[in-house]
């Protein structure tokens, strides 16, 4: 009954195991870069990590700068950003996927527009932002400036998946809303936002969560390098954490590439509280669907 | 009582046309909501006029054609001096690096991760993909200029500190994740009847993969490598550090390079006057790269929209 495997078939199962363990090691090389990154990371920096180095003012000096500036000057940023990308963001998504569900082809231009702005690489937003917002709206080297351009960069995202989670509100929520004698807008805010809110939220704290990371955009708009007071105003000059560590990356003091590696774990740290913020709410939202 | 039904109707036909409270708020939330929509196109359109703005200024300054052919970059000498080749050359040279590194391991980690993982390896695999593309692209940048960079000065003694291959491999890991996850919904969508299909006629699960699922997916995985490398082409941070910033022509990877992305920012960090030839020559570099990834994301949208039309 069980012949002995042909010399093609020993030949062609050869192969498959070959062509397996190749698959699995590109998956956990994947693994393998993540761990190496932060360890690296943490060797390098966690010999200045303490709670002077996150509220220090920044230094010229390697061996006494902080990055409290930094910090507080990404966070007006993010809030500013957040403030005028979120309310347009859903805005356009619910013109396009509830005002406007007939597909016309309005719509299908504004949808390709989209597309094609979320390919447009983010330096390129920088020099819109130079010229719109800081040259011809004369806001100068200002938070506002920065954040204005930061918010048409997030723009794009804040839209796409606004779309994915309105999508995913089932139609007969509507239909019930509108049969009960309520106009459109009524059961959009009552029943559709609502129920997509989840989804809607977890999406916008990770499009926001890439926007801290975001660096070059924000160097063409003029963010500076040594600020030494803290911003106390909108359209005051201000620095953000990518910038402090791009600057001192880039110096050839040992002691700021070191103060570098340092910023680059406060950062990842807060991104990573942020992610798990988005995953949390992602399974809460599920947990409830079912 | 009958009245009521009518001035029911009136009431309705009121909302309708935007006379009552209701109806007027309703015609408003509509307006602003389409309005906000068209911001995306007030954006583009944007985009495309500030860039020509000041590009067709300098290219009044500076010949097209000195600008596309020129082999020389440097803006700050006197006389300056500006032909792009050696930005384009660069910028390319990072693109076609880091596509040669993630194509292959991203595709394969697809394959692994849609066709081969145990769900509690891919509950390992995936997160890992997916915080490792959450990574800011400056932390690259640093990674590449002092992790990689060194490794390749021990093994090519003469490679300066930033280096385009050092540029190469971050931005090659950068767009790793992007490859796969991309792949990986190209080959989930492949139907599973011609799976199984081919497994019903005795193909091995290397044949079915290879001669099956990914030519059935060819178009959605295509369009998944023209999205990695337009981010690629307009990667700036990662290789600002990494690849360093001198422009000069060249095919020796050890080599500091600059790339189109990195001379706008090392130059606007610099303050260029507004007006000025220097600030004029950000646009027409940011033009040139724009044409490009435009280019790249519509062919992109082309060979997902043919992937779609088959399978749906």
């Amino acid at each position: 009954m069980f012949e002995t495997p042909s010399a093609h078939m020993r030949k062609r199962r050869r192969a498959d195991a070959i062509f397996k363990i190749l698959c699995f090691g590109a998956a956990g090389i994947g693994v393998l870069l993540l761990i190496t990154f932060l360890v690296k990371i943490w060797t390098d920096g966690v010999g200045r990590l303490s709670l002077d180095f996150i509220r220090d003012p920044l230094s010229t000096r390697p061996g006494r700068t902080g990055i409290w500036p930094a910090i507080v000057g990404s966070f007006y940023v993010m809030m500013l950003t957040a403030c005028t990308a979120v309310p347009i963001g859903i805005a356009a998504a619910v013109y396009l996927e509830e005002f406007n569900s007939k597909r016309n082809r309005l719509v299908d231009f504004i949808q390709l527009n989209i597309a094609n702005l979320a390919g447009v690489p983010s330096i390129v937003y920088g020099l819109l932002g130079l010229a719109v917002f800081v040259r011809w709206f004369a806001l100068g080297q200002s938070i506002i400036a920065g954040a204005l351009t930061m918010s048409l960069l997030i723009l794009p995202m804040v839209i796409i998946v606004t779309q994915e989670a309105l999508k995913a509100v089932p139609k007969s929520y509507r239909e019930g809303s509108l049969a009960l004698g309520s106009t459109k807008w009524q059961s959009i805010r009552h029943q559709v936002l609502p129920n997509a809110a989840p989804g809607i939220l977890t999406g916008i704290i990770l499009a926001l969560s890439r926007a801290i990371g975001e660096t070059a955009p924000l160097i063409v708009v003029g963010a500076a390098s040594l600020v030494t007071q803290l911003p106390s105003g909108l359209s005051d000059r201000y620095t953000v954490l990518p910038i402090q560590i791009f600057d001192w990356a880039n110096e050839s003091r040992k002691g700021f590439n070191e103060a570098a590696a340092t910023a680059i774990i406060v950062l990842i740290v807060v991104l990573l509280a942020l992610n798990s913020l988005a995953i949390f709410l992602r399974a809460r939202a599920q947990k409830r669907a079912i | 009582m009958a009245s009521v039904p009518t001035s029911v109707s009136a009431f309705s036909a009121g909302v309708k046309r935007g006379l009552t409270a209701r109806g007027v708020s309703e015609t408003v939330v509509k307006w602003i909501s389409f309005s906000c929509a068209l911001l995306c196109v007030v954006t583009t359109f944007g985009i495309i006029a500030v860039l020509l703005s000041q590009a067709i200024p300098f290219f009044q300054k500076v010949s097209p054609i000195e600008f596309f052919t020129g082999r020389e970059w440097a803006p700050t000498r006197n006389p300056a001096s500006f032909g792009i080749l050696p930005l384009i050359a660069g910028t390319l040279m990072i693109t076609v690096g880091a596509g040669i590194i993630a194509i292959p391991i991203g595709l394969l980690s697809a394959i692994f991760l849609t066709e081969y993982a145990h769900p509690k390896l891919r509950a390992v695999l995936k997160p890992a993909l997916e915080i490792l593309a959450g990574i800011p692209t400056v932390v690259y940048g640093y990674f590449g200029l002092f992790f990689i960079s060194p490794i390749i000065q021990k093994i090519f003694p003469e490679a300066q500190k930033a280096n385009a291959l050092s540029g190469m491999v971050v931005v090659g890991i950068m767009i790793l994740p992007l490859v796969s996850s991309l792949c990986e919904d190209a080959l989930a969508a492949v139907p599973r009847a011609l799976r199984e299909g081919a497994y019903g006629l005795g193909a091995t699960k290397r044949e079915v993969v290879q001669k099956i699922v990914v030519p059935a997916a060819l178009s959605g995985v295509m369009a998944s490598f023209i999205l990695a490398l337009s981010r690629a082409l307009g990667e700036t941070m990662a290789v600002a550090l990494a690849a360093g910033s001198n422009p000069v022509l060249t095919a020796d990877p050890t080599k500091a390079i600059q790339t189109m992305t990195a001379y706008i920012v090392s130059t606007s960090k610099g303050d260029a006057a507004a007006g000025s030839i220097k600030y004029q020559s950000l646009f027409a570099v940011g033009v040139t790269l724009f044409v490009f990834t435009l280019a790249m994301n519509l062919l992109a949208q082309r060979l997902v929209k043919k992937f779609r039309q088959v399978y749906a």
